[in-house]
């Protein structure tokens, strides 16, 4: 009798965990939907009285700035996105096949930009772009976009190039592949979901960035990120959720992604 | 003869072979190095030498611990400490008790299930500030929460909703890594227990062992590295993270991050060596602690390589 009302309790303990993971990630997307089309919601209405597309008209004219910071958003993340993976694919094959003297201390150095954002460095960085011109620019932007993004591509291609196999590539070879070949059709097909992964995570931490934008753009360069913030402390909510909405557009299309990818190999 | 001559052929090659490996080695290496280095290293030394006085633009090009006194008697920066050390703490004690609770909720519904993987990592990607825009719509006096309180008939007003943005207390601010971090310990601490599987607790059962013994002597204890070194990397995040604070917080006393970032860019040029010196304690201690979390990840868990997210 004890043990059934434990067992019972329990089950619903688990289910209640679930529906909280399920809750976390889908309760502030349907919040931020209803709030983006709501016309007026006043205390204490618990649903909006009426709705209207309002705030999505606006961020979709052109004199709202939106689709500029949007444009530039695009632009730099794809930029940075391309350089990282440039920088960090010869980098992570390094750290997986090699051993090499130094190594802790480069993992040491790649793990901390990734783990903690470092406000130090910015500010560093930004004297030294002052000097250069490269500060209010979009090279700036992107160079600094390059502090977190490369350290993270570089650990996430490692893991790739742990399972790899330099012999294939030496089979390749000796079958008389060009180095183009063995890289289209050996190297590039065994690390592939690893690529496509980094890929993705750099482009939506370079998408995310505030702060670095910030302090090297000089408020000359705008992005999402800055546009969001400024929208939220005029605080009109409803353009403020369509914002956020169009913020995490990205995050969410890799995730459907992910899920979807996840489910044919189930 | 002959066997010496091949020796010294055998050896003159390795030594040959090895170091065209580490010339290669270092150039595949060099790209990472210049933005490692460079920018990222570059950029910290360059920030500890401005805090140390080589500031041209501010009229200062003497080496001086000027700043970092300064910063001892600054009651703004006494006050933004301790609160930037209590909004960590706490945050990251309830993100590591929530995240081990979860994880041992989920362990059974995680292995049959990866969707539940995939949505358990959904939070740790959304952006914090897309995470503190959210917040503020259900915890503020007028949010989501407030109305379901007035409707259930809790409160009558607004005003009689506890302030949970901007507060004394950091209430939002511990709220929203709360909920940004539950679910990464709650990943790191999964990975373990179905990499581990339940046979230590099937035995522990066999031998007798009480549901209580089992989660007590048998689970914890092989959780607990993996929990201990995440929960590191939350503090060091929450200490040196920016938007959060900066959107949910109060202006006075705001988080250490806050404060760097106000101060270097005010139009007074001279407050900027004060908001870099504030930047290079936070990075020193941030080191410290991503310094910890990989000797304990080594010596714990027993791997040469921290596993991230």
């Amino acid at each position: 009798m004890n043990e059934t009302r434990r067992t019972s309790l329990e089950r619903s303990a688990k289910n209640i965990a679930a529906a909280v993971t399920i809750g976390l990630a889908i309760i502030p997307l349907a919040l931020l939907l209803m709030w983006s089309f709501a016309r007026h919601w006043y205390w204490p209405a618990l649903l909006p009285r009426e709705y209207s597309v309002r705030a999505w008209e606006y961020i979709a004219s052109p004199p709202a700035g939106v689709i500029t910071a949007l444009t530039m958003s695009i632009f730099v993340a794809l930029c940075v996105t391309a350089l990282a993976l440039a920088v960090a694919l010869p980098a992570a094959r390094a750290l997986a096949l090699h051993q090499f003297r130094g190594k802790r201390a480069l993992l040491f150095m790649l793990l901390l930009p990734v783990l903690a954002p470092s406000l130090a460095s910015a500010m560093g960085v930004h004297a030294l772009f002052l000097r250069y011109g490269l500060t209010d620019s979009v090279l700036g932007v992107v160079l600094v976009h390059l502090i977190p993004t490369v350290p993270y591509s570089t650990l996430m291609l490692t893991g790739s190039f742990a399972n790899f196999d330099p012999d294939w590539e030496a089979q390749a070879r000796t079958l008389g592949a060009s180095p183009v070949k063995v890289w289209r059709h050996v190297t590039l097909p065994a690390i592939a979901p690893g690529l496509a992964v980094a890929a993705a995570f750099a482009f939506l931490i370079s998408w995310s960035q505030y702060l670095t934008t910030l302090f090297i753009g000089g408020g000359r360069i705008i992005t999402l990120p800055l546009t969001l913030v400024a929208f939220q402390r005029s605080g009109d909510e409803a353009i403020t959720a369509a914002l956020s909405l169009v913020f995490l557009a990205p995050t969410l299309l890799v995730f459907v992604i992910v899920a979807r990818f996840l489910r044919n190999v189930e | 003869m002959r066997h010496v001559e091949t020796a010294i052929e055998n050896v003159r090659m390795r030594r040959l072979f090895s170091a065209s490996t580490r010339f290669r080695v270092a150039l595949l290496l060099f790209p990472a190095f210049v933005v490692i280095g460079g920018l990222f290293a570059g950029g910290l030394l360059l920030a500890l030498v401005q805090s140390l006085g080589y500031f041209p633009s501010a009229g200062e090009n003497a080496f001086t611990l000027a700043h970092y006194r300064e910063l001892l008697t600054d009651q703004e920066f006494r006050a933004s400490l301790r609160l930037t050390f209590a909004l960590a703490s706490v945050a990251t004690i309830i993100s590591a008790t929530a995240g081990l609770a979860l994880a041992l909720l989920l362990r059974e519904i995680a292995r049959r299930n990866r969707l539940l993987n995939v949505l358990l990592q959904v939070p740790l990607a959304v952006p914090h500030l897309a995470m503190a825009v959210v917040l503020i719509n259900v915890i503020a006096p007028s949010g989501l929460i407030a109305r379901l309180a007035y409707s259930v008939g809790l409160i009558t007003a607004p005003a009689e909703f506890p302030a949970l943005i901007s507060d004394r207390y950091g209430a939002g601010i511990i709220i929203a890594y709360v909920l940004k971090e539950t679910p990464f310990i709650a990943l790191m601490a999964l990975a373990v227990l179905v990499r581990l599987g339940d046979e230590y607790e099937l035995v522990a059962r066999t031998l007798g062992a009480s549901a209580w013994q089992r989660l007590r002597h048998v689970t914890l204890p092989l959780v607990a590295p993996a929990v201990v070194s995440a929960s590191l990397v939350v503090f060091a995040f929450v200490f040196g993270a920016f938007e959060t604070p900066f959107i949910l917080g109060r202006p006075y006393p705001a988080m250490l991050p806050v404060v760097a970032q106000r101060r270097f860019m005010s139009v007074d040029l001279s407050e900027r060596p004060d908001a870099i010196a504030i930047a290079v304690l936070i990075a020193l201690i941030v080191t410290l602690l991503v310094w910890l979390y990989m000797r304990l990840a080594r010596v714990l868990v027993g791997v040469e390589k921290p596993t991230i997210f």
